[in-house]
């Protein structure tokens, strides 16, 4: 059966259906809605589209291609994983909020991969922002809601530029089609580029998701790894393939979050900085354009959306069980928890590209293609990357987590659905490892690739190999940094630390200057009065009081003198 | 916050043992990478094919695994350079 329901429109329902709900009921309408959703996709008419008409312009808030349908499925995947993991949530972690705000993320994030032009894009792109805050709100901490707060000034921001630039795109061209735009110097394409930028973590522009998504709830942030950043993937493929600037920008992505990782002592922040170096291979792969590396970029998106939201899922399960996600303070949970660390090592093996996990099979793709188009600079810096999130993301988390110091911490495992979802995702790493074939049918471009030969695997696991026996020696002989209790700055420290200093140093200025002013007048006020008061004060010749008598005796001098004159 | 469960524990960090062991399958299979390495390039005895090379660093003898443990060490040389000067206290925003 052919069916046209826009897939977006599905989960607002579903959300609210979940508000109203309680119990059982509510937590089977929360794994139906994205089964229902995917079935829905599944008999979604290819050609299928939705136009409205709005001031003048065409809306299209619905539209069906190869592209969306990928991104579609993933989010739909994710969705119903993140919502197992929270399942259990209860009434003081916020639940009905927070279930609430994940089913209209996801939507938003559906809605948006399905937008036919940049208004509706606009539109799904600030629904985005505010549901997720929610996830990072729900905390209930006081530093929760400051990074929440933040994270969505970014991100309405990131909403405003879009909507300039598309309103000017549509003024310069008559157009506001969400297709190709690229960079034809236009200031319209650049404030796009810069409103897609900020939510793909663009370097300097990426410290919201290192601020925010560590202050997220232990479910919340698994949400939060899997959509924001991905639509942004998803929006630069279509409106940006093949801009030359992106493939510098997404080497700087891959480059420079690895060695903020290594000294990071917030496991969940080295996740997030480890999510820029992966999102710096998609732009690369974007940049580059072409059909293998396009579809290197959306695998790449794929994957990471599972094994990021498996690692993030396993440091949840930590901070939920132990309420500390600090290195410095874990270490010997494994004892306790093997179930748990089994899955984070596969977690971990899957984002390092292990032969048979799946960044194997899709990583490489970007890194084939820019040898292929002849960008040979291109290739050491990734392959340097590679190695880095092997060391952070690899050996770093489950180490300093699980094994390391003990830390004398014995809790259990997490609830079932927790692990259920984990299970899921762990098994879906190997899979999609293990038979590229499945995920490579559904790459919206055309083009072969085979993964497992002998010279990539043998290449491959020497890179991890002698990558692990670096981190090895340098443990063993003491060079490798230990975990400290401490925050290292980064480009959030302009707004965080610089600005409020600088505005408050700005207003003491102004204070001792309006200060002087308001003095120097007071005392020409001040002399005045107290020259009036010389004179018409109490003590002034002006106010002394003269009894009644003394005028009489006076009056009576006087006459006396006349009268002693005139006679 | 969920308990702790700091219990009256046994503070050992992994059994020595099971570690150790675990150590020498990993120190092998380095080993065994470097063989492969040195037949494909040097002497074909097994692997009758060279390694693919789609960049000129490629060709070089032990490309990987010198790259990989050099970019490892440089890697976390520099971050501890930058923890210098980037580290503060962790109430730093707040005061």
């Amino acid at each position: 059966m052919i069916s046209s329901y826009p897939p977006a429109a599905i989960f607002f329902a579903g959300a609210v259906l979940v508000a109203i709900t309680r119990g059982r009921l509510r937590s089977s309408l929360m794994l139906l809605i994205p089964i229902l959703g995917a079935l829905n996709l599944r008999s979604l008419d290819p050609d299928a589209s939705l136009t409205l008409s709005f001031m003048g312009y065409d809306l299209v808030p619905f539209k069906v291609t190869g592209l969306s349908m990928l991104f579609g499925y993933l989010f739909h995947l994710a969705s119903f994983l993140g919502n197992l993991f929270a399942l259990h949530l209860e009434d003081r972690e916020h639940a009905g909020l927070q279930h609430t705000s994940a089913l209209i993320y996801a939507g938003s994030a559906i809605g948006a991969v399905y937008a036919g032009d940049l208004i509706s894009l606009f539109v799904f792109w600030e629904i985005l922002a505010l549901s997720s805050a929610f996830l990072i709100f729900a905390r209930g901490t006081e530093s929760s809601f400051n990074a929440g707060f933040r994270y969505l000034v970014i991100h309405v921001l990131s909403g405003v530029l879009l909507l300039s630039g598309a309103l000017l795109r549509a003024h310069n061209t008559g157009s506001i089609g969400f297709d190709h735009i690229g960079l034809d110097g236009s200031a319209a394409g650049i404030i796009i580029l810069v409103a897609f930028g900020i939510k793909a973590a663009f370097p300097f522009f990426h410290s919201w998701l290192t601020d925010a998504y560590p202050e997220g709830t232990p479910t919340g942030t698994v949400f939060l790894s899997s959509f924001t950043t991905k639509v942004a993937i998803f929006a630069l493929v279509r409106s940006f393939a093949g801009t030359e600037a992106l493939i510098y920008v997404g080497v700087l992505m891959t480059f420079f979050p690895i060695f903020f990782a290594v000294i990071e002592n917030d496991l969940r922040r080295v996740l997030s900085y480890s999510m820029i170096n992966q999102m710096g291979f998609m732009v690369t792969g974007v940049g580059i354009g072409t059909a293998l590396a396009l579809n290197g970029a959306v695998a790449h998106a794929f994957a990471d959306v599972i094994f990021k939201g498996l690692l993030f899922m396993t440091m949840g399960s930590v901070l939920q069980m132990t309420g500390r996600i600090n290195g410095s303070d874990l270490g010997g949970l494994y004892k306790t928890m093997p179930i748990t660390t089994g899955l984070c090592i596969v977690g971990a093996m899957a984002i390092s590209a292990f032969p048979l996990f799946s960044a194997f099979i899709t990583k490489s793709m970007v890194m084939a293609a820019a040898l292929e188009q002849g960008y040979n600079w291109v290739w050491p810096f990734l392959v340097f990357a590679s190695a880095g999130v092997l060391e952070h993301a690899g050996i770093k988390i489950p180490y300093f987590a699980f094994f390391g110091h003990d830390s004398g911490i014995r809790v259990k495992e997490p609830p079932k659905n927790m692990l259920m979802a984990m299970g899921i995702a762990a098994t879906l790493c190997v899979v999609i490892g293990t038979f590229p074939d499945f995920l490579y049918s559904i790459l919206p471009f055309e083009a072969d690739y085979h993964p497992y030969d002998l010279t990539h695997v043998v290449t491959q696991l020497q890179l991890l190999f002698f990558g692990a026996l670096a981190v090895v020696w340098m443990m063993k002989s003491g060079i490798y940094p230990p975990e400290i209790r401490a925050i290292n700055i980064d480009v959030e420290w302009f707004y965080r630390w610089l600005g409020p200093r600088v505005i408050g140093s700005i207003g003491s200025r102004v204070g001792s200057i309006d200060r002087k002013i308001r003095t120097s007048v007071l005392n020409v006020v001040n002399s005045s009065m107290s020259l009036a008061e010389r004179g018409h004060g109490p003590k002034g010749p002006m106010a002394r009081a003269v009894p009644a008598g003394s005028m009489v005796m006076w009056v009576v001098i006087l006459l006396t003198v006349y009268l002693v004159l005139f006679l | 916050m969920s308990d702790l469960g700091h219990r009256n524990v046994e503070k050992d960090d992994m059994k020595p043992k099971r570690t150790n062991q675990l150590f020498k399958v990993f120190y092998f299979g380095c080993a065994i990478l470097l063989l492969v390495e040195l037949d494909m390039q040097l002497t074909n005895l097994v692997f009758k094919e060279h390694r693919h090379e789609y960049h000129s660093l490629e060709g070089l003898l032990g490309f990987y695994p010198v790259y990989a443990f050099g970019g490892i060490v440089l890697l976390v040389l520099i971050a501890k350079v930058m923890r210098k000067l980037l580290m503060r206290r962790e109430d730093y925003y707040d005061l």
